[in-house]
């Protein structure tokens, strides 16, 4: 059968070898690891190290893993992280202030970027990198150490086979297919008599990887496979966000769904904390003992906490139902004017890691009338 | 976020809680600001904050910033003394439409610390005082113990070319003068809808209401510009603390014109 040019077929045993290839190529890499319960992303050396054969149970407020295919690499979907810890780190260290005599000095902190892989990221979570490029890369003052991570990092993007019941990507067309952004696509192919992994290589670091993996081409019929996991996964997603929201929900700020969504809502800040796109940042400021050096640290912030939004004399968000609604209409409706996107690509993590449950597609749809 | 190293040079009193200070670089400036935008000034330990620029820069003159001690950072600030070292971030945010305004009547209204930022606008128009029509400069503040700039004020006042109207909230026993809500002052002053542009900066309610006198007055939206505040981190668009709906204020405020604000200002709690 002819070759698909630009695709090729590694096996499990010698996509093994990715991580020291990795390694060799001067990477530390990042992936999928089970740790308390949950798949979240830490150091991977080898395959020991992946949740193999493990599968995720989500749903609003609820998540647990439980065994799934046997020898499955990827049977599983998106974890409480993503790859925003990595590109810009929940706490970071600013600026250190000296004081010298009454002058001071300003010192930016040595920063290394480490070289990364980020092994087995979904399409969603590519997508949301991409989100982020536009708030804190794009911008007329990029952060110069998101911009550092970002262009030391290398992607090895999943393709998804087995999304979560929390999943939408389909309708806010970020996977689950990868199309652009990635160093390297994988997509898993498991059934009773096969097991292979297709591979795209999306840029020149990319295509030596797959160089120095044992490889061959892939034929249509291994390509028309990998596809079929995709289209699978589509039919699978039964969520979906309503389309164009963006002018529509801050338009109903006045609705009385907002009202009944607060009264469920706990304020923890538990949807901004595992999304992928949300970028909110405070600053702490301290004073060592002998009061001659200030250190100021940035740290993740939460539209839902009371003083994000706090002025002299009160925060204008003072209750639950306007910080419910900031976050909503800045992810879905305002997010269009400031970055031309929306800010939400579809993960579901909002939904699995909300304790009573609240779900945003059912929120917008509402509020929206219908969808 | 780096800020440059300043210094105070010099410190006024304005109010009880009110200061003035001009700041001088260590070494190198911030880029020159214009009126209406503000810096991000850093008091050491204590954290930093959004303020406006309070004198009509260039030409050799300081960075002048005009702070109310409300909280930790302001306080902090208004502690320094001459020779105190500090850090400045900026300029930042956008500026009074005072280019647009020439040729045009400038009616200016101010609440409380919000005539702060409008000081370099009223400054510009008295220097470049042909290049404007008829200038009324309104303000009001709590009691006659919190009106900022009263000796400036006065010197005003005495010009024939400018209209000044200064009223209280509440009056003490030597005080002669208006008493009420800045807004009431606003019948007083000859409004051409045609060839008028209209700068306010005060509590969010006073801008409401002076907005819309204004608008019923038959001012276009786009003439009156507003000067918004929100919590603010950077300044620079990344932390997220000061929208308002889809503006980010510290980038594409905080002087607006009405016609982009004004339906968001409406919003309770936004
Ligand atoms: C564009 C702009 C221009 C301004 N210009 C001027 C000006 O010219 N003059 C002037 O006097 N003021 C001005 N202000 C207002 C000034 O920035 C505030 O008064 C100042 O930020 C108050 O800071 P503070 O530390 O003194 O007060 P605090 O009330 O102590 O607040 C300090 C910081 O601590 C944080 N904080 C406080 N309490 C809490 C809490 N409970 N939870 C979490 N965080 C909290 C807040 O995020 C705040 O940013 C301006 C504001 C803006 C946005
Ligand atoms: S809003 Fe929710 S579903 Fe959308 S990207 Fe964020 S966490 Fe994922
Ligand atoms: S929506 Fe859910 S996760 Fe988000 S703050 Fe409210 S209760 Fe917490
Ligand atoms: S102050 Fe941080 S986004 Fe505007």
């Amino acid at each position: 059968m002819a070759t698909v040019p630009g695709c090729f077929v590694v096996t499990p045993s010698d996509l093994s070898a990715l991580f020291g290839i990795l390694d060799e190529l001067g990477y530390r890499t990042l992936g999928p690891t089970v740790r308390d319960g949950a798949i979240v992303i830490g150091e991977i050396s080898g395959i020991s190290d992946l949740p193999i054969g493990i599968t995720d149970e989500q749903g609003p407020g609820r998540y647990r893993l439980r065994d799934g295919v046997a020898g499955a690499w990827f049977g599983f979907a998106v974890g409480p992280q993503s790859a925003r810890a990595h590109l810009s780190p929940p706490e970071r260290p600013l600026l250190e202030i000296r004081s010298r005599g009454p002058t001071l000095e300003f010192v930016e902190p040595e920063h290394h970027t480490e070289r990364t892989a980020l092994f087995g990221i979904r399409p969603c979570d590519l997508a949301a990198m991409e989100v982020q490029d536009r708030v804190l890369a794009r911008g007329p003052h990029p952060d110069p150490r998101y911009v550092a991570a970002r262009d030391t990092t290398l992607v090895v993007v999943v393709n998804c086979g087995v999304p979560a019941d929390t999943c939408f990507c389909p309708s806010t067309r970020t996977g689950p297919r990868a199309r652009s952004g990635f160093d390297l696509s994988v997509t898993e192919v498991v059934d009773q008599t096969d097991h292979y992994f297709v591979l795209e290589p999306g840029s020149e670091a990319g295509v030596e990887i797959v160089e120095r993996l044992e490889h061959r081409p892939a034929d249509r019929a291994e390509v028309n496979a990998a596809l079929a996991t995709t289209e699978a996964a589509v039919e699978a997603i039964s969520r979906s966000l309503p389309e164009q929201l963006n002018g529509r929900l801050l338009a109903a700020a006045d609705h009385s769904r907002w009202d009944e969504v607060a009264a469920r809502c706990l304020s923890c800040g538990n949807c901004t904390m595992v999304c992928p796109t949300c970028f909110c940042s405070d600053v702490r400021d301290t004073t060592d003992l002998a009061g001659d050096t200030a250190t100021r640290v940035q740290v993740w912030d939460s539209c839902f906490t009371l003083g994000h939004s706090h002025l002299h004399g009160g925060s204008v968000r003072a209750d639950t139902r306007s910080r419910y609604r900031q976050w909503l209409t800045h992810k879905l409706d305002t997010w269009w004017d400031q970055f031309g996107q929306s800010g939400c690509v579809g993960c579901g993590r909002c939904i699995t890691w909300c304790p009573p449950g609240i779900d945003l597609t059912v929120e917008a749809a509402a509020i929206v009338g219908g969808g | 976020m780096t800020p440059l190293p300043y210094r105070v040079t010099a410190k006024r009193r304005e109010t009880p809680d009110t200061w003035t200070l001009d700041l001088e670089p260590v070494s190198e400036p911030i880029a020159t600001p214009r009126p209406g935008q503000f810096t991000m000034l850093y008091a050491f330990g204590r954290g930093e904050i959004p303020i406006s620029v309070s004198g009509l820069p260039g030409d050799g003159a300081p960075l002048r910033h005009t702070i109310r001690a409300v909280g930790n950072v302001s306080e902090a600030l208004c502690d320094l003394a001459p020779g105190d070292g500090l850090g400045v971030r900026g300029p930042f945010g956008t500026c009074w439409g005072l280019d647009g305004a020439e040729g045009r009547d400038v009616v200016i209204m101010a609440g409380g610390i919000g005539l702060a930022p409008l000081r370099p606008a009223i400054e510009h128009v008295l220097v470049h005082r042909d290049s404007y029509g008829r200038f009324a400069v309104l303000v009001g503040c709590r009691t006659p113990g919190d009106l900022l700039y009263a000796g400036q004020l006065e010197s005003w006042r005495g010009r024939f070319d400018v209209e000044v109207e200064v009223t209280v909230d509440s009056a003490d026993p030597g005080w002669h003068g208006d008493v009420g809500v800045v807004t009431s002052l606003l019948p007083r002053i000859p409004v051409d809808p045609d060839n008028i542009a209209v700068m306010m900066c005060g509590p969010e309610v006073m801008m409401r209401f002076g907005a819309r006198a204004m608008v019923e007055r038959g001012v276009a939206e786009v003439d009156i510009e507003v000067s918004t505040e929100r919590n603010m981190k950077c300044a620079i668009g990344h932390c997220g603390h000061c929208q308002l709906g889809p503006k980010f204020i510290c980038a594409d405020g905080p002087v607006f014109p009405l016609s982009q604000v004004g339906p968001l200002l409406a919003v309770r709690s936004l």
